[in-house]
């Protein structure tokens, strides 16, 4: 199809999977250090290919496509093949997804050193690893669904890891089931698709609705707002978002990995891979800008009352994929990619140091319970510090240039507008806020646990995240407007695949500032808040609870949204099947019109009883005499009839 | 030379072995190594089939044809094609997996269950390969003796009970099928299967039709009605949570699904096209109430096996939808979904028939964290569970997608409703999975050291999980042959041309 020699692309997911099937099958019996090898070799080799292809990349002729010789599906009417793709915006997520997981991988072995099902541990991680790279590979919607279930897989068995923990089951049960309601909107999108299109691959789909430029709206809009559904899945926003602090029941590797640098930005990806089609949707990319504008606002305020570390994060994090979204909605595509990619390494970061902080403390998880840990673990502290002022959209730290370029393009967008703007700035203080409290409650003031003895992780821990640390501070610098004297090149990097024609044209340098400016007051005022209650006036956040019970309750309780989703949706269900279905219509009507025969199945139970004592010969000869008396009957009887 | 018997040793071996078990001598376990041997040679023998078939040919292959009775005219036909091809396979390769399953578990009367299973292997091989209507019918019918006798024989405690509800549900309705195959010759005056469908062909094209108004259509509905119940399709489900229950493990591996489903497209497709459209609304309402039906009733189901039958009934209504929207695709799919349900069902009633083995009970809240004691038997079970809610890469996703995605236009509502089904599947299947393996350990798996799977347990399951993978990635290699048959299903020559001369 081109002259770029093959690239054999398809080895960058599979050598995670050989990793996972040696780790699955033997690791039970090897000894850790070999466990961890295979896992660790196994995800450094599709980095390392990554990494050749990234300085290749401009010698290739893109977009590169590639297909195994057997398609996966093949009827007369409807093909599907294992085919992947590069361009910018693939290379740009593979190089997130196995440069962070990589770092993560070793972070896991100096974490989960101690842990019983080592092995198992690896495998699912390799395992997802495999799921990750096939969905961001995928040349069509097919094989980007293996990659979407495929995590949901990963990120079910590993939330799951410690099984015997009921919460921990419960979660990884609850993600999943959730998750597939997403599904649910993705099969029939695809559905849509092939009727429309005939065919699943991206260049088809795109490239017949390119074709067309007359058709807005009507069908497109139902497809994008059924793959919106699948994203609000996947990346927990409104209204599917509830499993995703549960997950937090995962160890905290796979909090960085899975819930926070790759999976749940495969919505993000996914809409952003699908540009044309949402482009042509001004509704569907309303629905996209307000549900993540929402999201990031409500997740917010819930993240600001936590006092468990990892669902501050958490929260954050939906909150975080809420601007991506908001971004996506105002077709600043590329600004939710580069959004994607700081928020990759801060946050990831965020967990691991949060996760050096559990290990500091011995498992200990709740704020409340912390403290002073600066003197004790400096360099957690220094490299969480980076993460915070990142998220924080201080600059010059990576999260300030992302955040600023979704909240300009937000502002000047007509499917977003000033509007969700508001809501997004808003959202900055509040961010600010949560941030710097979680940094005030953990590492200033004295420590409040007794008998700890906080220390910092093994190298293997630290090494990982001084590398983030440097990258959540350095990595926005990539895409610096050229307002603030870039070049912008991330976006004209992500050109060729996410320019929208009717992009907001980037306007005069002056107004742009002015939007800088207000974001990082408005961060600074968080800041500000968060210093006050949490290090100045300690204490005062408890009254001001107490003075806002109503409001703080709320919050705690999350909005009440699990337990409103549990009343008004589960109960009734799972009702109605009890006691309706089952009870009434299965025993009651279906099993009782069967036992027409209820009383003469007795009877003829009490007769084949007689028969059953003797042996069976006389049994089956009973059977068979009954069956030549029907066939004899019937026949005669109808020749009889038919003469 | 090979190509002629074939079909006529693939089928009579089982039976010929199923004397000699007869005449073996009840000592050690002489009868369960006979048993496996003459299996794995049936095994052997069915992957002729598709060794030697000849792909992209849609007609009949392997055929062998000559009369038997000449009054009335019964013959000696035997072929397969793509709807059978596989099945014949399926049937063949989980035979060996049953005489497994069985080798610990029936230790008594043993040369009465091996006797049996034989002929049932013989019985269902039959069906697939007949295509003389007499014929069929007799293989039908055999099907169901050795099956009402061993749950009968063989049943937990209420074994007679289920036996009787299995027989009187499955034979009453075959009865019918006999009077529609005898009035069909009366017509016609043959039972074979390729001259009935020409000769109904030209029948429903000419204006001058043989047969009165209305017959057609009732015998067609005489078909269905058996081959519905067999399947089964809601609301005809009621036997089958006995027969999982009662059943030994071989017997319920095999006995739903595929000969009611395989029926329903040889005859109700093959031979009344028409009158097959005629019904397809009701059926595809049925079809979508028994996913959604199914799949809610299995949630609050509390013994494995009821969960198991239920969820049976939810899956196989997919094969109903695929078959009845009458789209290529959606017949592909739905021809493929009847082998992933052959052998992901067969897994799973043999892992829960291990456990039962084990603990002696089917009762999900009896259980809780098995996965600690037993972890190869929880992750096979896990496999298995994602085999059957569609998990992509496994087999269960390629028959789903292709019945949803091929019966999508013109059924967009049913679909919707259907594809809701993989929400609900997930929902039993994983919060199964949770009680039974995770959480803590209940007091009956903590008191009672229980060893994990043995050899002879893996190597009834490790097969079927390879499977599981490569028909996942791999469905070319079977939708190759079932496409044929598929294409002429979803549009056979007469209704092209009613539509022509319309």
């Amino acid at each position: 199809m081109n002259d770029t020699p093959s690239l054999h692309l398809w080895l960058i997911p599979v050598l995670p999977f050989i990793g996972f099937l040696l780790n699955g099958l033997l690791g039970s019996r090897l000894p850790k250090t070999l466990v961890s090898t295979i896992a660790l070799l196994f995800t450094a080799a599709p980095l390392a290919l990554v990494t050749i292809i990234a300085f290749r990349f401009t010698s290739l002729s893109l977009p590169y496509v590639e297909r195994l010789p057997m398609p996966w599906m093949a009827t007369p009417a409807f093909h599907a093949d294992f085919a992947f793709l590069l361009d910018p915006l693939t290379l740009v997520m593979l190089l997130v997804v196995t440069g962070v997981g990589f770092l993560i991988h070793i972070y896991s072995v100096g974490y989960m050193a101690h842990e019983e099902g080592y092995w198992r541990f690896f495998a699912y991680l390799n395992l997802f690893m495999f799921f990750m790279l096939t969905l961001v590979l995928a040349e069509n919607f097919l094989i980007m669904f293996v990659g979407w279930e495929g995590v949901g897989l990963a990120s079910y068995l590993l939330v799951g890891f410690y099984f015997l923990k009921e919460s921990a089951a419960d979660a990884g049960k609850k993600a999943f089931i959730l998750n597939r309601i997403g599904d649910f909107g993705f099969l029939l999108a695809m559905f849509l698709m092939i009727a429309h299109f005939g065919s699943l691959s991206f260049s088809s789909v795109f490239g017949a609705i390119s074709h067309h430029p007359e058709v807005q709206g009507g069908f497109l809009t139902a497809i994008a707002l059924l793959l919106l559904l699948g994203a609000t899945g996947k990346s927990a926003q409104i209204p599917l978002y509830i499993w995703l602090p549960d997950a937090m029941e995962g160890p905290t590797p796979v909090s960085a990995l899975i819930h926070a640098a790759t999976m749940v930005t495969a919505g993000v990806y996914m809409i952003a891979r699908s540009h044309v089609l949402f482009d042509r949707s001004p509704f569907a990319l309303g629905v996209v800008a307000i549900i993540g504008a929402a999201t990031a606002l409500f997740a917010a305020t819930v993240g600001m009352v936590q006092t468990d570390i990892k669902r501050v994060l958490a929260y954050s994090t939906i909150s975080q994929l809420g601007y991506m979204f908001l971004a996506c909605g105002a077709a600043a595509y590329s600004a939710a990619i580069f959004h994607l990619v700081t928020h990759a390494f801060f946050k990831a970061l965020l967990f691991l140091a949060a996760g050096s902080v559990i290990h500091a403390l011995g498992g200990q998880q709740d704020m409340r319970a912390m403290g002073g840990l600066r003197t004790a673990t400096p360099i957690t502290f220094w490299t969480m510090s980076s993460a915070v002022f990142a998220i924080s959209g201080v600059p010059p730290f990576s999260g300030f240039f992302s955040k600023d370029a979704i909240l300009y393009q937000t502002f000047v967008s007509p499917t977003a507008g000033p509007i969700l703007w508001v809501v997004g700035v808003v959202t900055v203080s509040l961010t600010a806020f949560y941030m710097f409290r979680l940094w005030y409650l953990t590492f200033f003031g004295a420590i409040r646990t007794k008998d700890a003895h906080p220390h910092e992780g093994p190298w293997s821990m630290l090494v990982p995240i001084m590398i983030l640390g440097v990258l959540a501070l350095a990595g926005g610098w990539i895409g610096i407007p050229k307002a603030l004297g870039g070049g912008d090149q991330f976006a004209h990097f992500l050109d060729p695949v996410l320019h929208v024609a009717s992009a907001p044209a980037s306007s005069s340098g002056n107004q742009e500032i002015w939007f800088s400016v207000i974001s990082v007051a408005m961060a600074a005022i968080g800041w500000f808040f968060a210093d006050l209650l949490y290090r100045r006036k300690p204490g005062m956040a408890d009254r001001l609870a107490e003075r806002a019970a109503g409001v703080y309750s709320l919050l705690v309780n999350k909005y009440w949204i699990d337990q409103i989703y549990t009343g008004l949706i589960v109960a009734p269900l799972l009702f109605l099947s009890r006691y309706l279905l089952w009870g009434a219509v299965d025993r009651g009507v279906i099993n009782g019109g069967g036992s027409l025969a209820a009383g003469s199945m007795r009877g003829l139970g009490a007769l084949v009883q007689r028969v059953q004592s003797g042996n069976i010969r006389s049994y089956a000869g009973w059977l068979a005499v009954g069956a030549a008396a029907l066939l004899l009957i019937t026949y005669f009887g109808f020749s009889m009839h038919l003469s | 030379m090979l190509n002629d018997s074939i079909l006529t040793l693939t089928t009579f071996v089982p039976a010929a072995g199923a004397v000699v078990v007869a005449l073996l001598p009840r000592r050690g376990r002489i009868i369960q190594w006979f048993t496996l041997a003459v299996a794995l040679l049936t095994f052997g023998l069915t992957l002729q089939l598709p060794a030697h078939y000849v792909y992209g040919h849609p007609g009949f292959q392997f055929e062998v044809d000559f009369p038997w009775i000449s009054s009335p005219a019964i013959r000696y036909h035997l072929g397969v094609d793509g709807i059978s091809v596989w099945l014949v396979v399926l049937t063949g390769f989980l035979a060996p997996l049953g005489v497994l399953a069985s080798w610990k578990t029936i230790n008594h009367r043993t040369k009465e269950f091996y006797f049996f299973f034989l002929l049932q292997q013989t019985a269902m091989i039959g069906v697939f390969v007949s295509l003389d209507m007499f014929l069929y019918y007799a293989f039908w019918e055999l099907t169901l003796v050795p099956m009402a006798i061993l749950i009968s024989m063989f049943g937990r405690d209420r074994g007679t009970e289920a036996a009787i509800k299995f027989f009187i549900y499955t034979f009453l309705p075959s009865a019918l099928l006999l009077v529609a195959i005898v009035w069909l010759y009366a017509k016609t005056g043959t039972f074979d299967f390729v001259r009935l469908q020409s000769i109904l062909a030209q029948s429903s094209s000419s204006s001058s039709s043989a047969f009165p108004p209305q017959a057609l259509f009732w015998a067609s509905l005489a078909f269905l009605v058996a081959f519905a119940v067999k399947v089964p399709v809601f609301p005809l489900h009621a036997w089958l949570g006995d027969v999982f229950s009662e059943a030994p493990t071989a017997m319920a591996m095999v006995v739903a699904g595929k000969l009611g489903l395989y029926s329903i497209l040889r005859f109700n497709l093959g031979l009344f096209p028409a009158q097959a459209r005629q019904v397809a609304p009701w059926m595809i309402a049925l079809a979508v109430i028994g996913i959604l039906y199914g799949a809610l009733v299995a949630l609050v189901q509390k013994d494995m096996k009821r969960l198991a039958a239920f969820s049976t009934v939810s899956s196989l209504s997919f094969c109903i939808l695929g078959i009845f929207t009458f789209a290529v695709s959606g017949l592909d799919g739905a021809i493929y979904q009847i082998l992933n349900e052959g052998i992901s069902v067969g897994a799973l009633l043999l892992l829960v028939g291990f456990m039962y083995e084990r603990y002696g009970t089917y009762e999900i809240g009896a259980y809780g964290g098995l996965a600690k004691r037993m972890p190869h038997l929880a992750t096979l079970f896990v496999i298995t569970g994602l085999s059957l809610i569609g998990l992509p890469l496994l087999n269960g996703f390629v028959g789903e997608f292709l019945i949803l995605s091929g019966s999508f236009p013109g059924h967009v509502p049913w679909v919707a409703a259907a594809t809701a089904g993989v929400i609900l599947s997930a929902a039993y299947m994983l919060w199964m999975i949770q009680r039974v393996f995770y959480g803590t350990q209940s007091g009956m798996v903590t008191d009672l050291a229980v060893a994990d799977m043995n050899f002879r347990e893996h190597m009834a399951v490790w097969p079927i999980a390879v499977l599981m993978l490569l028909m996942g990635v791999a469905s070319p290699l079977w939708m190759r042959a079932i496409d044929g048959a598929a294409v002429k299903l979803a549009s056979p020559a007469p209704l092209v041309g009613m539509a022509v001369k319309q």
